[in-house]
């Protein structure tokens, strides 16, 4: 197989030579003539040396001339060869028109074998194209591929190549088509270029090395070049696990809280939560579709829009259940957990009748979509990015309407002592309302942002209330700063042991050790300290 | 009646009570058979399969509303997880009822089907002696019994009370139920256990194997009553009574109010047990979505709806809800979550002591 490889290799890169020598000394009026009939007239090898010889100059008649045979266009009559598009046909070596098609023409054949090379050639020809996107696209295309032909026409780019990290991935094709090399040192060379890079691609081109190199040098080089590659690659996987404990943790942190506010500072067990995140996320798809009939041009704002839209919705809707039911139950705490499930059956039926029971499907805007690669096997998504800043931004912002407006002290003055802040006049019953709705506002929020990394359906909250429920009885009652560190903490704890136990495992393992937390401190991490006998 | 045994069923119920249990017990154990096997199936009379199906399974529900009313009503501890051990009863029995499918199955094989579409070549450890019917038996009482003691063991030794032990109960059948739905697990993954064939040997789609399983429900419905009666009729029921409404006291007056909890929990979750291995031979039917954190809401409401802490309420209830839960889901199934929502809210709102209480209070108005 080697041997084979070699001799192929070897061929082609005298055929790439020569073609380069022509391609110098004669002005490139036609294509080369000998390449073309190679490949359009020979057979197996022949026709890759073809390939080979026809993109070493990069000129990109010979992209035209292939795309042709990778669409069946191209014919042979005779000796000559012909690019046959409907009545037309044109000499694909010197591009003249031929008037009277010939009679006798036969079709090109082109194999599985074939059309893989015919592909990795239009890949390498568009890296010598001025536009550097066009490049760059060319240049990830190219970097799995591993046809020996390519080598010259990488180079080549490469040499022209100024854009850094287009430059390290034609780097990193070089070295992998030159492993193939006959030379030990190009191979070990190459292994060492291998070494640096941080793709799983150059991981699994080292360990082909390993299984099929003979040379020991170069073999203990691969050896060297895979650890720090592997080095790299653990280093990657930490980062992607961190960003989404991160995300994750962020995602738990909106959804509790609200809680943190209605359960937290107020006392009230609110069952219907995830059902006010739910309204947020459909008052968002009911934004998105207004936008989408009277606003296309301004299709990407719809999420500005939506984000006070959707506090509004679930603050308005959390604020009549506040004076409607909720008032009633204040200091029973089991009747509210049921009336307010009751209340969550009926919000959840009340949006399956208004918009089906199937999910509904909110776009993101193209802001939001794509994403930053930061190393060779991470790449972070903007939606995920866009969320874990509004989270950061909803936290500061309930931090300041807490700590530093009327409303706030008020709200944390009927929580410390409800019946001296009424004494000094403070209006309890509407501080109430208004702590209740600021709540339901921020499940709101977060049912903006959960619409758009997933699913909006009538279930949308139910997934989410234990585990809000988990993070605010986790990190205690009372206080944001519990809150943060319970969500945070649990979104890491749920990615860790999701990468070495599979997601349903690490949810229930989450869970008993929640339920086992709280045999140790049952007031949660951060309890407010106390005296009281009764908590 | 007099004597030491006369005062112990005079303790439970007055003359009038117990004549009403008395004609429960003849329309459930004498009339609904005869109405059901000897009455022609073309006759105005006749009882329906259906309906024997229907009547078994509320039975079953109303012993989880006892047993969630000696808890809740008598105890103050809302569980949020009853549905766990409702479902693990059920799995205990299940067990067996797939072992009594023996080569029916669709596969031919000695194993259940879902093990041979997992292409399993024996019975997992946990399925050890599973075609014994006396240890299914002991399975649906011993596994959710061992599993409330232990969790009430130390979450009553730290203190947890009220919504944090309402929560928790929540996150801990919710766990059970994901654990459940994992092929893995050995139960069957998010199918369960169903197309059962036979019990003890006897066919159990005929109508007197039915009619067997619905007396056997029925006569244990009564007992679990007569139990929870006597219960919360003794000084444990005072001790329990005490508990609910000041804790703190009945601690400072000596009491380690940690072992009545316990106890009452622990037989609450095994009177669960049993009615789910109850529930399963009648129903045919059982998967993880039992232990779904709404389900065992619900019982909450059917304790509520007849009336906490009457036990007699908590039998109502979960035969007015189940009832028109299955009108409903029939005749207008967009509106049974409508109904069902504001079922919770209306009666925490307004009617705090249950349809028993309404009835005990126009009573007494009179």
């Amino acid at each position: 197989m080697r041997g084979k490889n070699s001799k192929i290799t070897k061929l082609v890169l005298a055929g790439a030579l020569f073609a380069c020598l022509i391609g110098v000394l004669r002005p490139a009026l036609a294509l080369d003539r000998a390449a073309m009939e190679k490949l359009a007239l020979g057979d197996g090898d022949e026709r890759l040396e073809g390939i080979a010889a026809l993109v070493a100059e990069g000129d990109p008649r010979a992209g035209a001339v292939l795309g042709a045979l990778a669409d069946g266009e191209m014919q042979t009559a005779s000796k000559r060869i012909l690019i046959v598009k409907g009545d037309d046909a044109t000499d694909a070596v010197t591009g003249e028109k031929i008037a009277p098609l010939p009679a006798e023409r036969e079709d090109v054949m082109v194999n599985n074998r074939l059309r893989g090379a015919v592909q990795d050639a239009l890949a390498a020809l568009k890296l010598v194209s001025p536009d550097r996107d066009i490049r760059f696209a060319a240049a990830k295309e190219l970097a799995g591929g591993t046809v020996a032909g390519m080598l010259p026409l990488v180079k080549k780019a490469l040499a022209k190549e100024r854009d850094a990290e287009i430059r390290e991935l034609l780097v990193h094709t070089a070295a992998s088509l030159e492993l193939k090399a006959d030379d030990i040192q190009t191979r070990l060379a190459a292994v060492r270029t291998l070494g640096l890079s941080g793709s799983g691609n150059a991981k699994r081109l080292l360990l082909s090395v390993l299984e099929s190199e003979t040379n020991d040098d170069v073999r203990v080089e691969a050896k060297q070049s895979l650890a720090q590659v592997n080095d790299r690659l653990a280093w990657g996987e930490r980062a992607g696990l961190l960003f989404a404990g991160i995300s994750l943790g962020s995602i738990l942190l909106l959804a509790a809280l609200g809680l943190a506010i209605t359960y937290g500072l107020m006392g009230v067990i609110n069952m219907a939560h995830g059902e006010l995140i739910m309204i947020g996320a459909y008052a968002t798809y009911v934004v998105q579709n207004l936008f989408k009939a009277h606003l296309p041009a301004a299709f990407d704002a719809y999420l500005l829009c939506a984000v006070p839209v959707a506090f509004a919705a679930s603050a308005l809707v959390g604020m009549v259940l506040e004076r409607s039911v909720i008032r009633w139950l204040y200091g029973r705490p089991l009747e509210t957990l049921l009336a307010t499930w009751g209340i969550s059956l009926v919000l959840i039926q009340a949006v399956r009748t208004l918009f089906g029971a199937q999910n509904v499907q909110v776009e993101n805007p193209a802001f939001m979509s794509g994403g930053v690669e930061i190393l060779a096997n991470v790449v972070l998504p903007w939606s995920r990015i866009v969320i874990v800043l509004f989270a950061g931004a909803v936290l500061a912002g309930v931090w300041l309407l807490l700590t530093r407006t009327r409303l706030g002290l008020f709200v944390r003055g009927v929580t410390q002592n409800r019946a001296m802040a009424s004494c000094v006049g403070v209006p309890t019953a509407r501080v109430d309302t208004l702590a209740f709705g600021l709540g339901s506002g921020i499940a709101g929020l977060a049912g903006c942002a959960l619409s758009q990394i997933g699913n909006v359906g009538p279930d949308l909250g139910q997934s989410y209330i234990v585990d809000s429920f988990m993070v605010v009885v986790l990190g205690g009652v009372g206080q944001l700063a519990g809150t943060v560190y319970a969500a945070l903490g649990l979104g890491f704890a749920n990615k860790l042991l999701e990468s070495w136990s599979g997601a349903v495992l690490a949810k229930i393992v989450v869970l008993v050790f929640i339920i086992i937390f709280i045999q140790k401190r049952p007031q949660g991490m951060f309890a407010l300290k106390g005296r009281s006998v009764e908590t | 009646m007099s004597g030491p045994l006369g005062n112990a069923f005079t303790r439970l119920y007055g003359a009038r009570g117990w004549a009403v249990l008395t004609l429960c017990g003849m329309i459930l154990f004498v009339v609904f058979p005869l109405l059901n096997l000897a009455v022609p199936a073309g006759s105005a009379f006749h009882v329906s399969a259906y309906w024997v199906t229907l009547i078994g399974k509320i039975m079953c529900f109303a012993i989880v509303a006892v047993a969630m009313d000696l808890i809740w009503g008598y105890c103050g501890i809302l569980s949020l997880g009853h549905g766990l051990f409702f479902a693990l009863g059920g799995y205990g029995m299940g067990m067996y009822l797939m072992r009594q499918i023996g080569r029916d199955g669709q596969y031919r094989s000695d194993l259940p089907d879902f093990m041979v579409f997992l292409d399993w070549k024996q019975l997992p450890w946990h399925w050890w002696n599973s075609d014994s019917f006396a240890w299914a038996l002991f399975l649906a009482v011993a596994v959710p019994g061992v599993l409330a003691f232990v969790f009430g063991y130390f979450a009553f030794r730290s203190r947890i009370k009220g919504v944090y032990f309402s929560i928790i109960t929540q996150a801990l059948t919710f766990a059970a139920m994901l654990l459940f739905f994992r092929n893995e697990t050995g139960f069957g993954g998010n199918n369960g256990f169903t197309d059962f064939k036979r019990i003890l040997g006897y066919s159990i789609t005929t109508p007197e194997t039915r009619m067997v399983l619905f007396t056997v429900t029925a006569a244990v419905l009564i007992a679990t009553l007569l139990l929870g009666r006597y219960l919360v009729t003794s000084k444990f029921g005072r001790v329990l009574a005490a508990i609910r409404d000041a804790e703190q006291r009945v601690m400072f007056c000596g009491y380690n109010t940690l072992h009545y909890k316990l106890f009452v929990w622990t037989l609450s979750a095994v009177l669960c047990g049993i009615a789910g291995a109850l529930y399963v031979t009648q129903v045919g039917i059982i998967n993880p979505g039992e232990m779904s954190p709404a389900n065992s809401i619900e019982i909450a409401i059917w304790v509520a709806v007849g009336g906490r802490g009457t036990l007699v309420g908590a039998i109502v209830g979960a035969g007015v809800v189940n009832g028109a839960k299955s009108f409903f889901t029939q005749a207008f199934p967009e509106y049974w979550l409508y109904v069902l929502g504001m079922m919770f809210i209306l009666v925490t709102l307004f009617l705090p002591q249950g349809i028993v209480g309404l009835l005990n209070k126009s009573r007494t108005a009179r």
